[in-house]
């Protein structure tokens, strides 16, 4: 869900960027972050709690609480919200506190 | 390790405006923020902006960080910046730890430090409330004004203060529906010019209303919403489910200053401020000599105080460390009047009752 007219912004699409996200071919754009090129490929989940197994999707979109944590590249918990999409990509659901690699 | 005469936590704002300030004075300044940009909140905020002209007013937000930059510009043989980088830890000694994009980790030791790291939002206790789709209201902005990414269909905004109103506006704008803006108190917390643009659109506000639930399994589907009588517990009977895909949670920031508390600053509780700020002089120097705070990490207001206090800041930094303006004193009073004038509304005498508690 990508917004295509804005009274103040422009949003011209930008170069396409292809990611995995859990194994799947995904597209973002240049500039997006991880968090928001899933959302807008319409990926709401992230994660799930440690203990209850619950969603978690992002909360605060600035790197402050840690809500949007997943494994890219090998790498646990990477705050997706704030780090920037790269081309090839891979991100992951991540099951528990991750392992440090 | 690093040497630095004054360094800069956090480029909002009111952390530029402290740099500007500083360099001004001749002092050497270096920047840290953990952004790839500077600016901020400014960064998303695509409405005009109220206040005096000595603040940007009638400007949008996202336009002034570059008016801020080009202004240090000028100074550019005493002014560092580092981006991508977030300062982890104020110790003891007065020296500070940097992790630069999460793999570089060094140590500073500056003579004097302002503290400008902002604000982050506050949060709801509901059943449900960590459903993915329920957001920050400024994270949906974010995702909107930044990235171009929509955040759902249906929006249910809860908290009709300045941001819950803006960001409402600002969600119709990129093409969302607002079902209804809720708020717990009788009256609307922002400013009627606001009320009214978003009401023209045909959104209601609901006063005297709270969420008693979200819904969803994997992501949130519907909100329950009631009434609430005047001691804000909900009324039997009134509750109407809504069909929504995202919450917005608007309901305040509180300061983000951790760092403060870790070097040991006293810091006290008030609640006009949004939580926990540091005690301070006049001069924005916390009761640990050389630190100096400036913006919403010393207590939530608005952007026009936050850059004024980081004028302030800086400037008085500068100075602690031998870089006095001649005309310091005119200086140092044109900023205190301005935040004196900032604060002469009706909102100001309720931060006002709150800094007079804070002040050293
Ligand atoms: C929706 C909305 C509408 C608003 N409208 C208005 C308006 O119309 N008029 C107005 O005057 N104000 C408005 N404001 C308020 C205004 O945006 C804030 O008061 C202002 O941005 C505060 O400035 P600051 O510099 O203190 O903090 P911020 O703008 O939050 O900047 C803090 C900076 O510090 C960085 N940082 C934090 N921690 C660290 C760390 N450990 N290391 C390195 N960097 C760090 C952050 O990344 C950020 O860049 C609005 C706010 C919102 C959310
Ligand atoms: S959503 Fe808060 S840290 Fe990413």
């Amino acid at each position: 869900m990508r917004i295509e007219e804005h009274p103040i912004l422009n949003f011209d699409k930008k170069k396409k960027i292809k990611f995995f996200f859990n194994g799947q071919s995904v597209e973002g754009y240049e500039g997006d972050t991880i968090a928001s090129a899933l959302h807008a490929a319409g990926v709401k989940v992230l994660g799930k709690s440690l203990f209850l197994h619950r969603p978690r999707g992002f909360y605060c979109a600035i790197g402050n609480c840690s809500s949007c944590l997943m494994t890219v590249n090998g790498v646990a918990n990477v705050k997706t919200c704030v780090t920037d999409l790269e081309e090839g990509m891979n991100v992951e659901i991540q099951e528990g506190k991750g392992e440090i690699v | 390790m690093k040497q630095a005469e004054l360094v800069i936590i956090g480029g909002g704002p009111a952390g530029l405006c402290a740099a500007v300030s500083a360099a001004r004075s001749g002092a050497k300044v270096l920047i840290i923020e953990r952004n790839k940009d500077l600016g901020g909140q400014l960064l998303k905020q695509t409405h005009m902006f109220f206040g005096s002209e000595k603040q940007y007013a009638s400007l949008r937000g996202i336009d002034i960080p570059a008016i801020l930059i080009s202004e240090l510009e000028k100074y550019k043989e005493r002014v560092e910046i580092i981006k991508e980088a977030t300062v982890v830890g104020v110790f003891e000694d007065g020296v500070i730890t940097v992790l630069e994009k999460e793999e570089n980790y060094f140590k500073i030791a500056p003579k004097a430090l302002v503290l400008a790291t902002g604000a982050y939002e506050k949060y709801l206790s509901f059943p449900n409330n960590d459903l993915p789709g329920i957001y920050g209201a400024g994270a949906v902005q974010t995702l909107m004004n930044v990235h171009g990414v929509k955040p759902g269909n249906k929006v249910l905004m809860v908290g009709a203060g300045n941001i819950g109103l803006i960001v409402s506006y600002q969600l119709m704008q990129a093409g969302v529906k607002v079902e209804a803006i809720l708020d717990a108190a009788p009256k609307i917390g922002g400013y009627l010019v606001h009320a009214s643009k978003v009401r023209r659109m045909g959104v209601p506000i609901l006063t005297s209303h709270t969420v008693k639930e979200a819904i969803g399994k994997e992501e949130l589907e519907k909100a329950v919403i009631s009434q609430v009588d005047e001691k804000f517990s909900p009324i039997e009977g009134s509750e109407k489910t809504l069909d929504v895909d995202v919450m917005c949670i608007s309901v305040g920031l509180t300061p983000l200053n951790e760092l403060l508390a870790m070097r040991g600053c006293k810091m006290k509780y008030i609640p006009q401020l949004g939580g926990l700020v540091p005690l301070r002089n006049e001069n924005y120097e916390t009761s640990v000599e050389n630190l100096f705070v400036a913006g919403d990490a010393t207590g939530v207001e608005e952007a026009s105080a936050a850059m004024v206090e980081g004028f302030l800041a800086g400037l008085c930094a500068a100075e602690k460390i031998g870089y006095r303006l001649d005309n310091f004193e005119e200086m140092k009073n044109d900023y205190l009047k301005q935040l004196e004038e900032l604060r002469s509304g009706p909102a100001g005498k309720h931060i006002l009752s709150g800094i007079e508690q804070i002040v050293l």
